[in-house]
């Protein structure tokens, strides 16, 4: 009955769905396609020739470097948070949930300025990082604080919901049937949460190696140390190096489309269970 | 296996759940708790199993103070109302559970395991169904289920939360009956939580009534249909 009162006549139907494959057209689609026709416009040989760069190079290393750290740190508290959050009543709990999607509403400029001014020169931590010789602000750990406090949010996002609806009983279940913890979190809700749990994992990755606001405040931009792969975008593009540009760029553009088509394949490769748990 | 409870309490927020509750259950004896939502029989049940800590009071398994055991390590078996079966094991690997987490050196065979399970699938009546997934059978298997699984680790104690509030009357009956027949057959020690009195009265060896956080009366049916200890089970049952 619901659906017959939703069908909207034809004529609606069809101008709804023109309405958004146009937007999705010029909104999204164009822009990806300009990233890669730009990219490849003086041939696959240039294309090759940007990307093997040193400097592009060491910019892919890095990326790939503070994702990998940055990426399971934050796969860690976020299961950690979504557990306490879902599982368990306790004082200030809102006021976590709050906090933990406080990086969504922060621009990542200021998210960088942060620790520029805790762990910069003269920040407040900046002497004695000094007399200790370790530098945080334009090197690798200024990034991964950053790169961090910006995708802190999503994969604890991902999960709350998903783990608070699902409640405590089959925990408690594993409980009463002998399990410890850390199997109970292993067998049980490990697996309830997997499919949850990578496609917060996928995005955090996406982002954390696309990040650029407060990436560029902490990095200093130093060509072949310190430049990320959207931040080497960023060099060449002011360069006039369009064609290179563009080509790097299109390496970040091949990683969204990549996170697309690993979410569609699993949601595909498990649809029987998906199917079966509704 | 008996069940001492001594002065048990527990507060939830403000309002008291359980206010100095002493019962005392002998082995292999089946008992029903009963009383109106809110009375405290849920949480009493899950002091039992360990899954609510007791702010006062002690609970005792035969001689032995459980107290302060975690759940883990009570040796009970616990059936929920909405079975909470694992949805990504199959039937013979949520009843094979409670084995497979075993320490190795105590943990029975894979072969043993298979053994024991067919033997439980065979006891809940459910011969065959091994490989299903809990998604796949009617809400009465599952709770079949759930007992195979909570009867695993052979338990001298069993404890039913509402084991039958979630399935109508037809197969409430049918697994009323095979409940009972697998409590002689075991000689387990069971208690079971129900704000049903047809169903405590028809099923229970005892019934302990509960009104706000108090046991108002224990005793038989028949003891208490002919002597309510108090005018609220008098009220509670002429109902």
């Amino acid at each position: 009955m619901r659906a017959a009162a939703l069908r909207a006549p034809l004529g609606t139907r069809a101008v709804l769905m023109l309405v958004a494959l146009t937007y999705v057209g010029v909104m999204l689609l164009l822009p990806l396609g300009a990233v890669l026709f730009e990219a490849l416009r003086k041939g696959i040989g240039l294309w090759w020739a940007a990307i093997s760069d040193p400097d592009a190079r060491s910019a892919i290393r890095l990326t790939l470097i503070v994702a990998a750290i940055s990426v399971p740190l934050n796969t860690v508290f976020g299961v950690a948070a979504a557990w306490a959050i879902s599982k368990y009543n306790f004082a200030g709990k809102g006021l976590l949930v709050a906090l933990i999607e406080l990086p969504f509403s922060v621009s990542p400029v200021v998210s960088g300025l942060v620790f520029v001014m805790l762990f910069g020169a003269n920040g407040w931590f900046g002497p004695w990082l000094e007399d200790q010789d370790i530098q945080i602000v334009f090197a690798l750990p200024g990034l991964v604080l950053a790169t961090v406090f910006v995708t802190f949010p999503y994969v604890a996002r991902q999960l709350i919901p998903l783990m608070t609806v699902q409640g405590r009983a089959e925990e408690e279940a594993a409980l009463t049937l002998g399990a410890s913890g850390w199997r109970t979190f292993l067998r049980v809700t490990l697996p309830n949460i997997r499919f949850g749990l990578l496609y917060g994992v996928l995005l955090c990755n996406a982002r954390a190696m696309g990040e650029f606001g407060a990436v560029s405040v902490v990095s200093g931009h130093i060509r072949g140390e310190t430049n990320t792969m959207p931040l080497h975008v960023e060099v060449l593009y002011n360069d006039y190096n369009f064609v290179a540009a563009f080509s790097v760029a299109s390496l970040l553009a091949l990683l969204a489309l990549v996170t697309l088509a690993l979410k569609s394949a699993l949601e595909w490769r498990y649809r029987a269970e998906l199917e079966a748990r509704r | 296996m008996g069940i001492k409870i001594e002065r048990v309490s527990k507060r939830f927020s403000d309002y008291p759940a359980l206010d100095g509750v002493s019962l005392e259950i002998a082995g292999g004896e089946f008992v029903a708790l009963l009383g109106p939502s809110g009375s405290g029989k849920t949480t009493l049940l899950r002091i039992l199993a360990g899954l609510e800590i007791p702010e006062s009071g002690r609970v005792f398994f035969g001689d032995r103070d459980v107290t302060d055991t975690p759940a883990a390590k009570r040796g009970i078996g616990f059936v929920f109302q909405h079975y909470a079966l694992f949805g990504h094991m199959t039937v013979a690997q949520n009843i094979a559970f409670g084995l497979s987490v075993m320490p190795r050196r105590q943990r029975p065979s894979t072969s043993e395991i298979k053994r024991r399970v067919e033997h439980l699938l065979g006891l809940v009546q459910l011969p065959g169904l091994g490989e299903r997934y809990p998604s796949q059978l009617s809400g009465g298997q599952r709770q079949r289920v759930a007992l195979a699984r909570a009867l695993a680790r052979e338990p001298e104690i069993l404890l039913l939360d509402e084991p039958f509030g979630a399935l109508d009357a037809k197969v409430r009956r049918e697994l009323r009956g095979a409940l009972r027949t697998i409590h002689e057959e075991l000689g387990v020690t069971s208690v079971f939580v129900t704000h049903d009195q047809e169903e405590a009265f028809a099923l229970a060896d005892r019934v302990a009534i509960l009104n706000a956080g108090r046991i108002e009366q224990f005793a038989t049916a028949g003891a208490i249909k002919v002597h309510p200890a108090t005018d609220f089970v008098r009220e509670f049952i002429t109902e």
